[in-house]
């Protein structure tokens, strides 16, 4: 009877997460499939799009959407490789060698990461002004770089690096810049992957900052462009579907082909205890 | 043995000159973070809470002590969106650990390829961006090309010559974004159930149901102990990001109609990005972040002492 229980209670459960789930995928379909109807705005809908159009893409593209494309790989690559490189030595280094001051540090990070990311941008948009980087790429990328997510991460996974290790490099009289080169980096490789691909989809989708930091219009991201769209074009849905799809197609193929580091970033990030 | 101790006893009295050389070598090496973090994180933090005592303006700076708090509770806009941003955090905090732990309790223990499916598919708004998940629905919320009012009507829900603005309405526009928001909320969560509840014990579990303890006894009996600090840290992480929310309102309603989808966060914007009155946006930044800092740490207390 228990048995019996079970599964029908597991049948169950199953057909309800599938549905649930169609409905968390129906509105990328719908997006992908909106962009190329040549009316998506029909009412009742199609569906299944019964033709197929590029004449939205066409469109989207005499907009600079090209230009905010790039403008969007270069933010996240450029921010990617900056967190790549300074969380990797500051989580090293707070992980392996004890220092004076050690203590005050992390906490000092600890504090600035259960604050609210956000709050900051006023202060930051007139830093960026005064030092002339207002509305110009770079004022994403640099706050994105301060933000001490990835020096976790990185201090997480550099506690696995067996101290002998360090010890036999510094024996064979290593220095320390070769001893991070040649022994850490290649063992931490697997938390590079994970950051990597966490650092260049949050930065992607961080509309927030983009929004704040941007102005004129070949400077903006692909985010603000289909934002920038949808307030001048509201009901050209084709239009705007296409943006969309420009703007989320390439990072979900990112995301399925490194799911696997994905999902380890976001679970070596969550703070144990 | 003694080998050894002699080597400890070395380590721990390590010379002077050793601990500077590690000093140097650490503060070198935290140096290029320590740019970014000093320049970017620390130092406008800082402005944030001096200048929320000022009157900041495009053309005005003056110490005016705590008049901007004053105001921000005699505002009743303020008042009204951080009503909205309690509504919306303690709506979508427990409704977002509920379902998730529920997710992932039906896939975790599935093949890989069926668990990674899933937990792909529940990702997929987090990882599309706010951008593009709200304007996809912005177009099914929409009166007269939206599908939403096409499948009330088809289900002869709605009368068939109405158009119902689902986020032009004081009372609907609100649940809008607590859908969406939800959708955009349980990736994450999901993501970190599944490999908690993967580390849970196996054999305990399993001695457990070879006891005769039911599937709920022994989830609640073995493995909602071992994920308590998962379920600790999603309830700070759905908290913080809740109080947060921002892009979707901007985008789906601008805090309308007559603020009632405001929040906290997108006041401030508006604030300082429209009005251009910095104290007074920083003066909420600053409530904004005590408030989340006093969340935090009450739920540490709570879940702790539950424990």
């Amino acid at each position: 009877m228990e048995i019996k229980k079970n599964s029908v209670y597991s049948v169950i459960s199953l057909i309800f997460l599938v549905l649930i789930a169609l409905l968390f995928l129906f509105p990328f379909y719908w997006i992908v499939t909106g962009s190329f109807k040549p009316n998506p705005n029909a009412i009742p809908p199609d569906w299944i799009p019964k033709a197929l159009s590029l004449k939205h893409y066409v469109k989207l593209f005499k907009q600079p959407a090209g230009i905010w494309f790039f403008n969007s790989v270069w933010m996240s690559l450029s921010s990617m490789a900056l967190v790549l490189i300074t969380s990797s030595m500051a989580g090293y280094v707070l992980a392996k060698k004890r220092f004076s001051g050690r203590k005050i540090i992390f906490s000092l990070l600890v504090c600035a990461m259960a604050l609210p990311k956000q709050v900051v941008l006023v202060p930051l948009v007139r830093i960026m002004n005064t030092i002339g980087l207002y509305n110009g790429l770079l004022a994403v990328i640099l706050p994105s770089v301060g933000w001490p997510f990835g020096v976790f991460l990185m201090k997480q996974f550099s506690e696995t690096l067996p101290t002998e290790l360090l010890e036999a490099a510094r024996i064979d009289g290593a220095g320390e810049a070769r001893t991070f080169l040649n022994v850490v980096c290649p063992i931490i490789k697997p938390a590079f992957g994970a950051l990597a691909i966490f650092t260049f989809i949050s930065t992607w989708n961080d509309y927030f900052l983009q929004l704040v930091m941007l102005a004129s219009r070949n400077k903006l991201s692909i985010a603000l462009g289909i934002a920038t769209l949808q307030a001048e074009m509201a009901t050209d849905f084709g239009l705007i579907m296409a943006g969309a799809t420009l703007g989320a197609l390439p990072i979900v193929i990112i995301f399925i082909a490194f799911q696997k580091y994905f999902t380890n970033g976001i679970t070596m990030g969550a703070v144990k205890g | 043995m003694e080998n050894e101790k002699a080597l400890k006893k070395n380590k721990m009295g390590m010379s002077h000159a050793i601990q500077r050389q590690q000093n140097i070598v650490s503060y070198i090496f935290l140096l290029p973070f320590a740019l970014f973090f000093i320049g970017f994180v620390l130092i406008p933090m800082g402005m944030g809470i001096v200048t929320s005592f000022f009157n900041y303006k495009m053309n005005a700076f003056e110490f005016n002590g705590l008049t901007n708090y004053i105001r921000l509770f005699k505002d009743p806009v303020f008042l009204k969106s951080l009503r909205n941003t309690f509504v919306i955090v303690i709506t979508s905090v427990p409704l977002v650990a509920i379902f998730s732990l529920w997710v992932a309790s039906v896939i975790f223990d599935k093949n890989s390829t069926f668990t990674s499916v899933f937990r792909g598919v529940f990702y997929l708004p987090v990882v599309m961006g706010t951008v593009p998940v709200v304007v996809v629905w912005k177009w099914i919320f929409n009166a007269y090309f939206g599908i939403l009012n096409y499948l009330f009507k088809a289900l002869n829900l709605m009368p068939q010559n109405l158009r119902f603005e689902w986020l032009g309405n004081k009372n609907t526009a609100i649940w809008c974004i607590l859908a969406i928001l939800f959708t955009t909320s349980i990736g994450q969560p999901i993501v970190l159930y599944i490999a908690a509840l993967g580390n849970v014990d196996k054999s305990i579990t399993e001695a457990a149901e070879v006891d005769g303890a039911s599937k709920l006894r022994t989830f609640w009996m073995v493995k909602w102990p071992s994920i308590m600090p998962t379920t600790l840290y999603i309830i700070v992480i759905t908290t913080i990001n809740s109080f947060q929310c921002f892009a979707l309102i901007q985008l789906l309603t601008s805090g309308g109609p007559s603020y009632s989808t405001s929040t906290v966060m997108y006041y401030l914007y508006e604030q300082a990005f429209t009005y251009y009155d910095y104290g007074y946006a920083n003066s909420m930044g600053v409530i904004l972040a005590i408030v989340i800092a006093v969340f935090s740490a009450l739920q540490f207390r709570v879940m702790k002492t539950d424990n």
